[in-house]
């Protein structure tokens, strides 16, 4: 991996979140008065307007769009016009509970996905494959908020096990996590199947058991770190879709993490607070997709020396 | 019927889940175009008397109001068959905005190159790197609710997976002989493109069509559920869903019952979608 390449990556992932921070300022600002949000639409024409002097609301968007800038760079993103203090402490108080929540989604899906994709190649055509085949279509195709919606009836309104939302406890956990991992897992345990089969026919499986392995340290320390490859791949899916089913998740579960802040800030016109948030995001997927082009080429470096060849 | 077509193209065995999602779809379909038919209430009439009346096969429950009714007092099957139709709507418009969008930016790309090509990566990597569901809540909350902006939002979603597979068939396709041979007999690139290559990759763009569906549709619903998007007193499934979370432990069937119907409707149009991939696309199996 040269030089050139990596500078050439880099600056491409620093082009993409400066466009992203910019659509976003001026989708904001152009699409309504913050004013009227905050201080109410029968507000005194004289606040209106001293509110929007003091904001530095009435100056040319492009002033604003410099200023905004500029301050990013000294490290002031702004002030949360709803919750009367510094958007980025708002904003860092959530982010706690929405790492917990993706964290242990996160480990729920590899420990159930990646185990029982490889299970459903062994066992091709079993019912474990059966199992595994038919539970991802179906998590595909299972909108998070209808899981939620589901869990919820079972398990809170009909066996009353678990607290239907909140945070806190081990209990409040469950749900949401299921909710968003169920239909990861079930794209991992896809996709490592898919990989699994094609490892398993490799010469280098005939070799392992010609010289004496048992299957099961074929399968587990052959197979899979070659069938991990192309799992890199979907992790950057992956973290997409954790982001955008946390908002959806937290709503349905009154989860007090980022995306939940996000909702109420965008119906609030909390400027500063959505600003954050889709920086925070963007900046997230582009290290994501980021390292998964570079782990890429050091796990496989024939795609590395293809691609900073052309 | 000649008997050699039989023995050349045997014919395709349909499996019968996949007749069975086909059967719901078009039921779907049927419910959305005879909206009125199976409405037995004005969907937005009130009765403050019946409120929470529960469906008809539980205690309490009337033929009058077969779902039962909301907090309100209003139909809810009234109301579901009306977000039929308004979600199928959307859907299917917003995926054929799509499709045509994502299509042509492809095919510029690949007829243009150069700079024009460039800012179409760049638009990739983009939309790569800010899940969709986040930019659509940014634009709906605050340029406001319109019918029309969302779904030319929905039409927005997914433009850059056929724009990557009609940029990437197409300038394959220049290199082979077909395209190579009219170009030599001087047909116009519109000609070209038009004519030629595009029904030679359209597969690949229906396959892209059919698994994009149910995936709009899912994202139009939880945008509905978080309260964007259609608004009262209009309704649409992810809306029913989203207001009737509030009253799980009292009158679960409000919430229950819309999620039921987009839970079998994406899955059948994942279904059909696959199926109809394996039948078009043999090789991706």
């Amino acid at each position: 991996m040269n030089l050139r390449f990596l500078l050439q990556k880099l600056a491409r992932a620093l082009l993409t979140v400066i466009l992203i921070v910019t659509t976003v300022f001026v989708v904001l600002r152009l699409t309504g008065d913050p004013a009227m949000y905050v201080l109410g639409i029968e507000a005194d024409p004289r606040a209106l307007e001293q509110f929007r002097e003091r904001w530095g609301l009435n100056d040319p968007i492009w002033q604003q769009y410099i200023r905004f800038i500029w301050n990013c760079l000294r490290g002031d993103f702004g002030y949360s016009y709803f919750e009367e203090r510094d958007a980025m402490t708002a904003v860092m108080e959530r982010l706690p509970k929405t790492l917990l929540l993706m964290g242990a989604t996160g480990v729920f899906t590899m420990v159930v996905g990646i185990p029982m994709g490889v299970l459903a190649a062994i066992y091709r055509n079993s019912w474990v494959d059966r199992l595994t085949m038919t539970v991802s279509v179906a998590g595909f195709s299972l909108p998070n908020f209808v899981l939620g919606i589901f869990l919820i009836l079972v398990f809170s309104v009909t066996l009353r096990w678990l607290p239907t939302g909140g945070s806190g406890t081990w209990k409040h956990l469950v749900m949401p996590v299921l909710t968003m991992g169920l239909a990861e897992a079930a794209v991992f345990a896809r996709f490592t199947r898919s990989a699994m089969l094609e490892a398993l026919n490799q010469p280098y499986m005939r070799t392992a058991r010609a010289k004496g392995l048992r299957r099961n340290a074929t399968v587990w320390l052959h197979a899979l770190p070659n069938a991990a490859i192309p799992l890199v791949t979907i992790t950057g899916f992956f973290v997409g879709t954790l982001i955008a089913g946390g908002v959806v998740t937290e709503s349905v579960f009154s989860w007090p993490g980022l995306g939940r802040l996000l909702v109420t800030s965008v119906s609030n016109r909390d400027l500063a607070v959505v600003q954050i948030i889709v920086m925070f995001i963007a900046v997230s997927m582009v290290v994501t997709n980021l390292t998964i082009d570079l782990l890429y080429g050091w796990l496989d470096p024939r795609v590395g020396s293809a691609r900073s060849g052309g | 019927m000649s008997t050699q077509e039989i023995t050349t193209r045997p014919p395709i065995r349909v499996p019968l889940v996949i007749g069975l999602s086909f059967a719901w779809l078009v039921l779907m379909v049927v419910i959305a175009v005879t909206l009125d038919l199976w409405q037995p209430h004005d969907f937005q009439a009130m009765n403050l008397r019946t409120r929470f009346a529960p469906p008809v096969w539980m205690e309490g429950g009337s033929w009058s109001n077969i779902f039962g009714t909301d907090n309100l007092g209003r139909d809810v099957l009234s109301r579901l068959v009306v977000s039929i139709r308004i979600s199928l709507m959307v859907a299917l418009l917003g995926t054929l905005i799509g499709a045509v969008l994502g299509t042509l930016i492809g095919l510029l790309a690949a007829r243009f190159g150069g700079i024009i090509d460039d800012l179409v990566m760049v638009g990739i990597d983009y939309q790569a790197a800010l899940p969709f569901m986040i930019l659509a809540l940014a634009v709906v909350a605050f340029a406001g609710n319109s019918l029309t902006l969302f779904i030319l939002l929905m039409g927005l979603y997914g433009w850059e997976r056929y724009a990557r597979i009609a940029r990437g068939l197409a300038l394959s396709a220049m290199t082979q002989g077909y395209a190579v041979a009219v170009k030599t007999l001087g047909a116009s690139p519109l000609r070209i493109y038009g004519r030629h290559i595009l029904p030679n990759i359209a597969n690949a763009l229906i396959v892209n069509m059919t698994l994009n569906f149910p995936q709009t549709i899912m994202l139009k619903t939880s945008l509905s559920f978080l309260g964007l998007g259609i608004q009262p007193p209009m309704t649409s499934l992810g809306n029913m869903v989203g207001f009737g979370r509030d009253f799980l432990l009292n009158a679960w069937w409000l919430a229950t019952i819309p999620a039921l119907v987009i839970f079998v409707t994406t899955l059948a149009f994942a279904l059909v979608g696959d199926w109809v991939r394996d039948q078009l696309d043999p090789t991706s199996r």
